[in-house]
């Protein structure tokens, strides 16, 4: 077996004592796209933000490529090689979009590095090289949610978590958002991705977790999740 | 007409000196919704340090700026680090209370240390030096300090807009735990923000002590003005705090001439509220 690249093993997460996520644990190969699915308010921001060290977990361990990352800080994170691309883009609202992309890469030194990463991702999303001069809040949703992804992969990320990529966006650019991302993934960048969007994720990811109330209800291979009775039943609707 | 020109002389380089007070206030204010009640008493501070530097050691005005403004930044950093860090993030009260608890300590450690005595710095390089421009009388002390509090307000703004430093103290000022996931250590961004609104008042204080006495209320006067403008400015903005403080400059200068001295701050007050209940943000705000 394959040692896992992110192993969350049983975290407990609280908001102010109370318990949101009870005992989850999932893991992330080298390479895999692995989506977490589940309703609204079942606990997919909240496992994300304790990987991304926004909130501690209460109990349980986070490794990452061998090393304990449970009580790391959030700014520690990125230099680990995880970025977290948050629910709802949470762009820097009055930066330009060059600006925004820059701070992408706030740990990043080295200028031929940062100009480097720059033109990978100008050239992933070639709307984002016409709007670098523009303010971050006056683009599309589409746009802000491609600058947001842009901006994740800055600091040239061995891993990248991916929030509700498709929140807010039109089915189309759902599909193209979706399409990159399976881009960025053959490239070589690990994708953790969550979404309320069940069949869409779990159409590109190789693997899959079902999460409801905090706790992980099922997980497997995307495809057996696809065709199992609960994930058609609750999120299909079929 | 010279008088007329006089009067506006006079309030733009009191205005000058406003802007980087102001300019402080709005940093901190700006990028971490909090009051900086103490921020008046941090200028007394760098007065102070400036007069006793000068009094004592024969440092100069022109000089010794330079020592109130680092001193101001280390004990803005300081403050930050030992009292605001503590109790910020909760809700607004805590470091509300804080800083106001440091500005009364501030100012009566220099009333019992000091004695409420106004003091003046005699025979500094500039002071008494002026020229004349058509029928305008230009005093040295008032135009160096004017004109360097607007260099110090030029770099402050090259710093925030244009540095990736800059861009990530606007960053935390606009969603911080974003900025953390950028690996932004935003603890560390609030206190070089604090240290940043000191040096302001630190090298404003320094400055002033050529032409402007010392006293331990000398603060609050300058803490409420400061207040205004960025009020005024809108929070958190750099160049509204200029044309702010330009305008409140003009308005205490041209009143206080026209009108009588005692009506200067009737006028500044009087402004302020009408802005305020016509456009609540400012002039520049968000
Ligand atoms: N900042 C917060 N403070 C308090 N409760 C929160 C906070 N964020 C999320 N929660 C609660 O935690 C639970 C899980 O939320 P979340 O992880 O955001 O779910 P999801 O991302 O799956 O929609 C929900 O019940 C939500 O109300
Ligand atoms: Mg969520």
């Amino acid at each position: 077996m394959t040692q896992a690249m992110l192993s969350v093993d049983r975290i407990h997460c609280a908001y102010d004592g109370v318990p949101v996520i009870h005992g989850a644990s999932l893991e992330v190969r080298q390479g895999e796209i692995v989506a977490i699915v589940g309703a609204n308010g079942a606990g997919k921001s909240t496992v994300m933000k304790a990987i991304a060290g926004l909130t501690q977990p209460t109990r349980g361990r986070i490794v990452f490529q061998g090393e304990d990352i449970t009580r790391t800080p959030g700014h520690a994170t990125i230099a680990q090689g995880i970025s977290y691309v948050p629910e709802g883009r949470r762009l820097f609202a009055k930066l330009t979009v060059r600006e925004n992309l820059e701070l992408g890469a706030y740990t990043e030194k080295r200028r031929e590095v940062i100009q480097e990463r720059l033109d990978q991702v100008l050239a992933l999303f070639p709307i984002l090289a016409d709007r670098a001069g523009q303010i971050a809040e006056t683009l599309s949703g589409g746009e802000q949610q491609m600058c947001a992804i842009a901006r994740g992969l800055m600091s040239g990320p061995k891993l990248i978590m991916l929030d509700e990529l498709s929140l807010g966006l039109m089915p189309a650019l759902v599909e193209k958002v979706l399409e990159t991302v399976v881009e960025i993934n053959r490239r070589g960048t690990t994708v953790l991705l969550v979404e309320q969007m069940v069949q869409e994720a779990l159409e590109i990811a190789a693997r899959g977790y079902v999460i409801q109330t905090g706790r992980i209800v099922q997980q497997g291979p995307a495809r057996e999740l696809l065709e199992s009775d609960t994930v058609r039943k609750a999120y299909l609707g079929l | 007409m010279d008088t007329f020109a006089q009067v506006v002389l006079d309030g733009l380089l009191t205005g000058m000196l406003y802007a980087l007070v102001a300019a402080g206030l709005s940093l901190i204010w700006g990028v971490m919704d909090i009051i900086h009640f103490a921020h008046g008493e941090f200028l007394m501070v760098a007065m102070y340090l400036s007069f006793w530097l000068g009094f004592l050691a024969g440092v100069d005005p022109i000089v010794s700026w330079i020592a109130s403004g680092v001193f101001l930044f280390l004990l803005g950093a300081l403050a930050y680090r030992l009292v605001i860090s503590r109790c910020i993030g909760k809700s607004a009260m805590p470091p509300l209370l804080a800083t106001f608890g440091l500005s009364l300590f501030l100012k009566n450690l220099c009333m019992n240390r000091f004695s409420p005595n106004f003091r003046i710095l005699q025979d500094t390089l500039l002071q008494g030096k002026t020229f004349m421009i058509g029928g305008v009388v230009v005093g040295l002390p008032q135009l160096a300090t004017g004109i360097f509090s607007l260099v110090m307000l030029g770099a402050l703004f090259y710093l925030i807009k244009k540095t990736r430093l800059g861009w990530a103290i606007q960053a935390t000022a606009m969603d911080r735990e974003a900025a953390e996931l950028m690996g932004i250590h935003t603890d560390r961004i609030y206190l070089l923000v604090f240290g940043l609104g000191g040096a302001c008042v630190g090298i404003a204080g320094g400055l002033m002590t050529s032409y402007l006495a010392v006293h331990p209320e000398v603060g609050s006067l300058f803490g409420l003005i400061a207040f205004l403008i960025v009020a005024l400015g809108g929070f958190g903005s750099i160049h509204g705090a200029l044309a702010a403080a330009l305008i409140i400059g003009l308005v205490e200068a041209l009143a206080g001439f026209y009108i009588a001295p005692v009506f200067k701050y009737v006028a500044v007050f009087a402004i302020y509220l009408v802005v305020v209940m016509v456009r609540p943000r400012g002039l520049f705000g968000w």
